[in-house]
């Protein structure tokens, strides 16, 4: 067995073990923490199949921003989970079986008949001086440069949405009304009074 | 030498694990957002092992505009999980049935 080897078993055993324990504790705050061990090892396992600039976007937008994102939303909440708890004793043999049915369907089609080393050999790897990112960057700005602008205003759609979701107005606040303020005339704000002038004592 | 089935399986397995958790997790919202990501992440490891494999970076450029639009679904949803939450006081899948669905 080879250094890449155990590193790729250790690793499979660790991200299959973390996903396992994301389905099956109690706590949510313990679910997210798994959740970003799973990550941790795929951006391993990333690495190993040389995609060097994904592992490490991996690293900082999943477990950098995404599951802190879940660990706020799941620390904000105030959760009950005892019922929602329940049926998970009644429905643990159906996902089991499932989950093995299509396992095992899945390994007969993906297994070592039709992707081994004969049919996939393992491909050269790249001396020091190639640089992963450089070649995602001279697809990325050429070919894809209209789906990266539309991943852009995707992520833009999101910001506002999500900001427009959870934004509220409580009652009570002091808060200033703009539009309001703009449209002010002088007649709103100014009375001229017309009157005799009043004689001194 | 590690061949590619190796990686596509280690795929599935992490594919069918998420498919297991939204069966049992049926009720808990947040998990349930957990389990699609975690299927995202099985699906990226076939794209990133082909991409290997085949000797072409346009995988790995799918993985990057997954990776996008998978952030921004997890901020939407967890933005209409703090709106819910904030309505009903409650998260439980069954709670949700103002529709009679």
């Amino acid at each position: 067995m080879t250094f890449e080897q155990i590193l790729f078993y250790a690793f499979a055993a660790i991200l299959v073990f973390a996903a396992g324990m994301v389905i099956t504790v109690r706590n949510a705050v313990h679910a997210a923490l798994f959740m970003v061990l799973a990550f941790f090892t795929s951006a391993a396992l990333w690495l190993l199949l040389e995609a060097e600039f994904l592992a490490i976007t991996l690293v900082l937008v999943y477990v950098g921003a995404v599951m802190v994102l879940f660990l706020f939303v799941v620390m904000m909440l105030d959760l009950n989970t005892a019922p929602m708890r329940e049926g998970f004793a009644r429905y643990l043999p159906v996902g089991i079986v499932v989950a093995l049915l299509v396992i095992a369907v899945m390994a007969m089609a993906v297994g070592q008949r039709h992707f081994g080393l004969e049919q996939m050999p393992v491909p050269v790897p790249h001396g020091a001086d190639y640089s992963n990112t450089r070649e995602l960057g001279l697809l990325l700005y050429t070919t894809y440069v209209y789906p990266f602008e539309i991943a852009a205003v995707i992520l833009l759609v999101a910001i506002v949405a999500a900001i427009a979701l959870t934004l509220r107005q409580r009652g009570g606040t002091k808060t200033q009304n703009i539009a309001e303020q703009v449209a002010v005339r002088r007649d709103d704000r100014v009375r001229l009074v017309q009157m005799d002038a009043e004689q001194r004592k | 030498m590690i061949p590619l089935s190796n990686y596509l399986i280690l795929g599935a397995i992490l594919f069918c694990i998420s498919m297991a958790g939204v069966f049992i997790n049926r009720k808990n919202l947040i998990i349930l957002l957990m389990c699609v990501e975690l299927m995202l992440l099985a699906v990226n490891m076939n794209f990133i092992a082909f991409s290997h494999y085949l000797g072409d970076t346009g995988g790995q450029i799918f993985v990057f505009f997954i990776l996008t639009v998978a952030a921004a679904e997890a901020a939407i949803g967890l933005a209409i999980l703090v709106v819910l939450f904030r309505n009903r006081r409650s998260i439980n899948v069954a709670d949700l049935d103002s529709l009679k669905g």
